[in-house]
């Protein structure tokens, strides 16, 4: 296991090494570049400012300069926040997007296997309908029709909670945003929970349980949920990297702070070494969920840990 | 929770009914929401401003978005500022006079200090300067100080360049100009001709401007800037008019998303939005008529043809193409926003003008000018046979789309056919500026309030700026004899002349002049819409 755990991690940095590679010629073979807008600069303008970024430079002597930087750390200044190094910005929006995002997923956790496992349990009658009904219209409104909404309902109509906000980090500014990061993942958790546990509940094993005369309630819990965790966990990997990573629509409607916002914002105004930042920022994230998904499987799965 | 009870399916119920365990929840959230609406109590006068983008710096010298200099306009205090009207009055200069041939300004220095108790003198706005015109400090906006004297030597890095500008002592600026340009005063509200704090900026390099180093001389101070939030600031207690200065703070809400940013107004969360939701402006007239203000913007969103691409050298094929735009059906039927059909490069009521120089097809009516175009069109070679062809282009944007289809659509009328094509603003842009496009939709907002701001993007000394590469004599002379002219009179007559020598060619064809839309609480005293669209925070107060 240890030595799987340390090959994994060995991986890790080639894997890295290529998303920023990717990352950084994929950026600068966008045409325009951050200062092409609707005022043009005058030329020697331009030039004084490409110089100052270091941008007048050749490509892959910017590449080198820039791989030279963040072995050091230092992801750089950011261009359009001028006021900010890529690093502050990140560690200034990092706090509130993990809050958000670790909360929503152990809410979607919570409600999305219980209410997976409900169904399942109550397969094909009125109350399953009812809930997958419910977690297909999850899933299918986005967040950006979600999230208004629950502002307009909750903040404007009901006046319960701000319709948005930060309020230097309330509890009470934070549930919106929450829960609209929750609910489609709520949804989509209730359905793979109850896909993979109706399978589970008709395997051999579960058979066997009941055969022993154990209570269904135990049974569930002592052995149906394991296995039927077990998509689930696959699914958790890249859905926490997701949500911890912020969503720009989130942020943007309920002014929330966080880095989903840089991952648009930042491309869109090529802000090179910002969009770098959070790109390494995410992959990192992405990579470090996966190593741990893979541990937590081989934990859930006793044919895994055998091998 | 009636909202929510009024909206439930058969569906949803037969699940809150079977599920204990959910009902339980929602009535700990219920009563959890209610002890969390409590609002604070508020015992300073805070003014909450929805503004629609995140600041770019707090350096004046880092900043070209107008969202930004709101910020940097409360903070520091030019040699002159914006009134509450938004003319420019006396700021950190007491008075000023002009030489005869107006080309040298002397400034008297108010007697007033940085917020840490460090004298404002006039060397502080000539390091200013400097520092703004040094390659090597890479200021976007450094080429609207190119007036004085040097500037543009400086800045294109020069050897043995110097600017025209001295401290005759402390307290006294002496500055030289290029030309006479009556517009230099209204230029000095601007952002670039701030001056620094010397001393914060030798102790604290680039990180001068972090709210615990920032020194200001205008009458308020950066508290916090929390990234994609928000931007505090606190009045500053050293400024010279601080008695004055009725709100204690102003807070900047960062908000791209407009509907969101106008719920907020609606649920009382914010003074004043400074922008809208479009889309939404008659259900804004309709249900909150005491709010909306919708003002003349000093700004023209135009068509761009490109006069050196074959046909569009051809006046006939420039003008026909204008003539077919019915600008009333675009801003009243199409858009729907508020904005006021164009007829002229200079907006209406823009400063040392007077009346702009109209097309002189205005007054007609639309079946006549179509009727011109087609007859233009078959002059120039064109008709069904040989129909016109061309691309517009547009950068992506819902209101710019729903132009490009309209303006298709009514060049159809006179047997042209109009391609369209959509890209994001930075690659539109790029395009432009290398010349790319046969038609092209563009704007521009005036960096200060005088004509030449507007006519300036039609002289070939421009360059990439002048969109069209329009390239005529005439034009270009006019505007030369109105930079050297000192008479106001005489040059708005000159720039009027020219103007209307560019109504004539087309190069670009005006569409609608744009207009401020914003919600501004009836608390809020002080507010006056006026062109520059810029309401200072020490002019305003908030009533109880």
């Amino acid at each position: 296991m240890i030595l799987y755990a340390f090959r994994r991690l060995m991986i890790a940095i080639p894997t890295l090494f290529i998303v920023i590679t990717v990352a950084f010629f994929m950026m600068r073979a966008a045409p325009g570049g951050p200062f092409d807008q609707e005022r043009v600069l005058p030329p020697e303008i331009e030039r004084n400012i490409k110089a100052a970024y270091d941008l007048d430079k050749p490509l892959v002597e910017q590449y080198v300069i820039y791989l030279g930087k963040i072995l050091r750390g230092d992801f750089g200044p950011s261009i359009k926040i001028r006021d900010f190094t890529v690093a502050e910005l990140i560690m200034a929006g990092a706090p509130a997007s993990i809050q958000l995002g670790l909360s929503a997923i152990v809410l979607a956790l919570v409600f999305g296997v219980g209410l997976g496992t409900y169904a399942a349990l109550h397969q094909n009658t009125k109350t399953d309908f009812a809930v997958m009904g419910v977690a297909m219209v999850g899933i299918a409104v986005p967040n950006f029709v979600m999230a208004p909404l629950l502002s307009l309902i909750f903040g404007v109509y009901l006046s319960l909670l701000p319709t948005a906000g930060w309020g230097g980090g309330d509890l009470k500014y934070k549930i919106l945003p929450i829960i609209a990061l929750a609910l489609p993942q709520v949804a989509y958790i209730a359905r793979l929970t109850r896909g993979s546990m109706v399978e589970v509940l008709h395997s051999n094993y579960i058979r066997t349980a009941r055969a022993k005369g154990l209570r269904e309630r135990l049974v569930v819990i002592r052995h149906a949920i394991r296995g039927a965790l077990l998509p689930v966990v696959s699914y958790l990997g890249p859905a926490t990297a997701a949500v911890m990573t912020g969503s720009v629509v989130i942020e943007s409607i309920f002014g929330a702070p966080g880095i989903g916002t840089y991952f648009v914002k930042a491309a869109l105004n090529r802000d090179y070494p910002l969009v770098m930042g959070v790109v390494i920022v995410y992959a990192v994230l992405i990579i470090f969920l996966n190593f741990l998904v893979d541990m937590v499987y081989g934990l859930l799965d006793p044919k895994l840990k055998t091998q | 929770m009636t909202f929510i009870a009024r909206t439930r399916s058969g569906l949803v119920d037969g699940l809150l009914h079977s599920s204990r365990a959910f009902l339980v929840g929602t009535a700990i959230i219920a009563s959890s929401m209610t002890f969390l609406s409590t609002t604070d109590a508020q015992a300073q006068k805070v003014l909450r401003v929805g503004n629609d983008g995140e600041p770019q710096s707090m350096d004046p010298h880092f900043i070209s978005t107008v969202q930004t200099s709101r910020i940097s306009d409360d903070m520091f205090l030019g040699l002159l500022t914006y009134g509450p009207d938004g003319e420019p009055v006396a700021g950190a200069a007491e008075s000023w006079d002009v030489s005869e041939d107006g080309k040298t300004y002397t400034f008297k220095i108010r007697d007033h200090t940085w917020s840490d108790g460090v004298p404002v003198t006039a060397q502080d706005f000539i390091a200013g300067w400097e520092r703004l015109l040094a390659p090597e400090t890479g200021a976007e906006y450094a080429s609207l100080l190119y007036i004085i004297e040097g500037a543009e030597d400086i800045n294109s890095g020069k050897e043995g360049a110097k600017l025209g500008a001295n401290a005759l002592d402390d307290k006294t600026l002496e500055v030289k100009l290029t030309a006479p340009a009556p517009y230099f005063l209204a230029q000095l509200t601007h952002q670039t001709a701030f001056a620094i704090p010397r001393h914060t900026i030798e102790k604290f390099g680039r990180d001068w401007v972090k709210a615990e180093n920032i020194v200001v001389n205008g009458p308020y101070k950066l508290e916090e800037w929390v990234p994609n939030v928000h931007s505090k600031l606190v009045k500053n207690d050293a400024f010279y008019d601080a008695a004055n200065v009725a709100i204690d703070e102003v807070v900047y809400y960062n908000y791209e998303d407009l509907t969101a940013m106008q719920n907020r107004f609606r649920a009382g969360e914010l003074d004043v939005t400074r922008m809208i939701a479009s889309e939404q402006i008659s259900w804004l007239k309709d249900n909150m008529a005491d709010s909306l203000r919708i003002a003349p913007y000093a700004g023209i969103y135009y068509v761009a043809i490109r006069t050196n691409k074959e046909p569009f050298g051809d006046v006939r094929i420039r003008k026909a193409l204008s003539l077919a735009i019915n600008r009333e059906a675009i801003t009243d039927s199409v858009l729907k926003t508020g904005e006021i059909p164009a007829y002229s490069f200079v907006p209406p009521g823009t400063g040392n003008y007077g009346e702009p120089s109209y097309v002189s097809w205005k007054d007609q009516s639309y079946a006549d000018n179509l009727a011109e175009a087609k007859k233009l069109l078959a002059e120039a070679g064109y008709g069904p046979d040989k129909p016109l062809k061309f691309t517009l282009r547009y950068n992506t944007q819902e209101n710019n789309k729903r132009f490009a289809i309209a303006a298709q659509n009514m060049w159809k009328q006179i047997g042209v056919e109009a391609e369209l094509f959509n890209a994001e603003g930075k690659i539109h842009f790029a395009d432009l500026k290398v010349g790319d496009f046969e038609l092209a939709r563009a704007g521009w907002i005036a960096d200060y309030n005088d004509a030449q701001n507007f006519l300036f993007l039609g002289e070939t000394r421009t360059g990439p700026l002048n969109y069209a590469a329009f390239n005529n004599a005439r034009f270009d002379e006019l505007m030369l004899a109105a930079e050297q002219e000192s008479d106001l009179k005489s040059r708005a007559t000159l720039m009027q002349q020219a103007e209307a020598v560019m109504m004539e060619e087309q190069p670009y064809i005006p569409i609608f002049y744009y207009v401020s839309k914003q919600l501004v609480s009836p608390k809020i005293e002080g507010w006056i819409d006026n062109a520059p669209d810029r309401h200072l925070t020490r002019w305003l107060d908030l009533k109880n």
